[in-house]
């Protein structure tokens, strides 16, 4: 089957089995979904996509993906300025933003400390966060870091750094999560929902 | 009491079994056969159905069948005090271990959550003469059986620790990096110490007052340097030495456990082969009877030639007692007659190896034979 598929097939297919979530025979059965729907979807996409590439870039203050040197976010003037929220990746930050709750700005650290994998402070934005909590008169810094040995190693880290600029660093509750039941939950976040609790 | 049990056992290209079904009943197995039948590889794809690498301590990959090292897999039912379900742990070649209970995939840990097996092999033999590494592995597996929050912590404190001897390796100084690390490493080892300690606790309290024939074994956790205090405090005050020596030198990962022949008020590593074997067959059953209590179900217990080194009579006490719990011990012997005295108590089965294969039959209960 593999010798009768054009070379530029087959270069195309290798190139989706590369992305999350795709292995070789769902990439396979993606790029023939594209090829006998060409003109609706594999034009389009091709296009879209060769605009996003040249288009996208990295916000200079927050680290959000967007089109443009400033992202919609920290361009917003309406979005508070008093609090900043730390995520690890932009999906995270997309993440909180689809809940449509906070309405500050944020910091993508981009990943989380690892002496192992060699992410130091500052591969992470880290001296750009404590500059901007500075700069911008932040009040409040919650760290939404995911619950894990690194997720709470950076959070350790980052309060110590965030120390001397005076704004109060907060971090997301652990618990029950909502429409969640008990019987469900693990030994750790029963533990951690406990710890939390709180006077009703 | 009924225990904790292995129902129906499939074991597909696993060491030297290729394609195999065991239909158990709950009962006691004694599983004989020549040297290098194949015997402890069954003991051993058991032992899989729990947290970690098993009674061999072996990689995924080295667990396939050769030569056609396809992967390998092993299957069983389970009967818990909650009910009976699937389990599946397999590897394919070059891939960690994955499992699924029920059928839906499921993380290790929560194996040790589901089922309890504790194993007794020979190389545990020289246990109390080895290295502390190999006792401090004791200790966490009694451990665990307890307290199934036990490999979390132990693996939430072996990330941070790594990562803290990268540091050290690397002479980074940023004290905020360390003391990041260290909180981490210090909230891991106090559910380390306390598990251990606890764990070290409930043997004692089944060990005493028990009906056993084994003697008792007291055992003591030596936790080492930073034993007192704050351990955070010590790694911090510590960092310059670490570095000189490029890992953590102070820690639940330097504790040792010592044992001391109780009656005879003798430390284990002094006592002879067969006094050293018998204080680990009682901690052992002294741990199953402890599980027991505390859930209502023995565990499974993996006995790899538990017959050497025990004389007729410590041979006959210590089935009587697995019988008496309830539990379902698998265990494996070279001749059929070291387990007489189990007589119809438990079921048989003989493993030879036919060319490469292991090839396993249910035998007829052996006749009592009186010696």
């Amino acid at each position: 089957m593999t010798d009768r598929t054009p070379r530029e097939i087959e270069a195309l297919i290798a190139l989706m089995a590369r992305l999350p979530g795709l292995g070789p025979r769902s990439a396979r059965r993606a790029v023939l979904h594209l090829l006998t729907r060409r003109e609706g979807l594999m034009a389009p996409l091709a296009q879209a996509m060769a605009r996003v590439a040249l288009a996208a870039r990295d916000c200079a203050v927050c680290g959000n993906i967007g089109t443009s040197e400033i992202c919609p976010i920290c361009a917003d003037p309406a979005r508070a300025t008093a609090e900043i929220c730390v995520v690890e990746q932009v999906s995270d930050l997309w993440a909180m933003e689809r809940a449509g709750v906070f309405r500050g700005r944020y910091h993508v650290l981009g990943g989380t400390l690892s002496a192992l994998d060699g992410v130091t402070p500052d591969s992470l934005r880290i001296p750009a966060l404590v500059d901007r909590v500075a700069a911008e008169g932040v009040t409040e810094v919650i760290l939404a870091l995911n619950a894990t040995v690194e997720g709470a190693t950076t959070a350790h880290y980052l309060a110590e750094a965030l120390a001397e600029t005076g704004a109060s660093v907060t971090s997301l509750a652990q618990g029950v999560p909502v429409g969640g039941e008990l019987d469900y939950l693990d030994d750790g976040t029963i533990g951690a929902a406990l710890r939390a609790r709180r006077r009703m | 009491m009924r225990g904790f049990a292995i129902g129906a056992l499939t074991v597909s290209h696993f060491r030297s079994h290729r394609a195999l079904r065991l239909v158990l009943d709950g009962r006691p197995v004694a599983i004989t056969g020549p040297n290098g039948a194949g015997k402890t590889n069954l003991l051993e794809a058991v032992s899989l159905l729990s947290p970690g690498r098993g009674l061999r301590r072996a990689e995924p990959g080295d667990l396939a069948r050769r030569p056609e090292a396809i992967g390998w897999k092993v299957r069983a039912g389970v009967r818990t005090p909650d009910g009976l379900h699937e389990v599946e742990t397999w590897a394919d070649p070059g891939a960690a271990r994955e499992v699924r209970v029920d059928g839906k995939v499921a993380t290790q840990a929560a194996l040790g959550r589901l089922l309890r097996v504790l194993w007794l092999v020979p190389t545990m033999d020289r246990l109390w003469t080895d290295a502390a590494e190999a006792r401090r592995r004791f200790l966490d597996r009694i451990a665990l059986s307890f307290f199934p929050d036990h490999a979390e912590a132990a693996l939430a404190y072996d990330k941070a620790m790594r990562d803290r001897n990268r540091l050290l390796k690397d002479a980074v100084r940023d004290p905020a990096w360390y003391a990041a690390l260290e909180a981490r490493m210090a909230e891991a080892a106090a559910v380390l110490r306390a598990n251990r300690a606890a764990a070290v606790g409930r043997l004692a309290a089944a060990q005493a007052g028990a009906a056993t024939a084994f003697p008792r074994a007291e055992l003591q956790i030596d936790e080492g340097e930073g034993a007192a205090g704050d351990l955070a405090a010590t790694w911090a005050r510590d960092r310059a030495r670490d570095m000189a020596a490029g890992r953590t030198l102070a820690g639940p990962h330097r504790a040792d456990l010592g044992a001391v022949y109780a009656d005879k008020g003798m430390a284990a590593a002094l006592c002879s082969t067969g006094e050293q074997k018998a204080l680990l067959v009682s901690l052992v059953l002294a741990n199953a009877r402890a599980l027991a209590a505390d859930l209502g179900a023995a565990p499974v217990l993996l006995l790899d030639e538990v017959a050497a080194h025990l004389d007729a009579g410590r041979r006959a006490a210590l089935y009587d007692e697995i019988c008496a719990l309830g539990a379902q011990a698998i265990m494996t012997g070279t001749e059929a007659h070291l387990f007489d005295s189990l007589g119809g108590r438990g079921q048989t089965f003989a493993v030879v190896d036919e060319g490469g294969l292991s090839v396993v039959e249910e035998t007829a209960r052996p006749r009592s034979v009186s010696a």
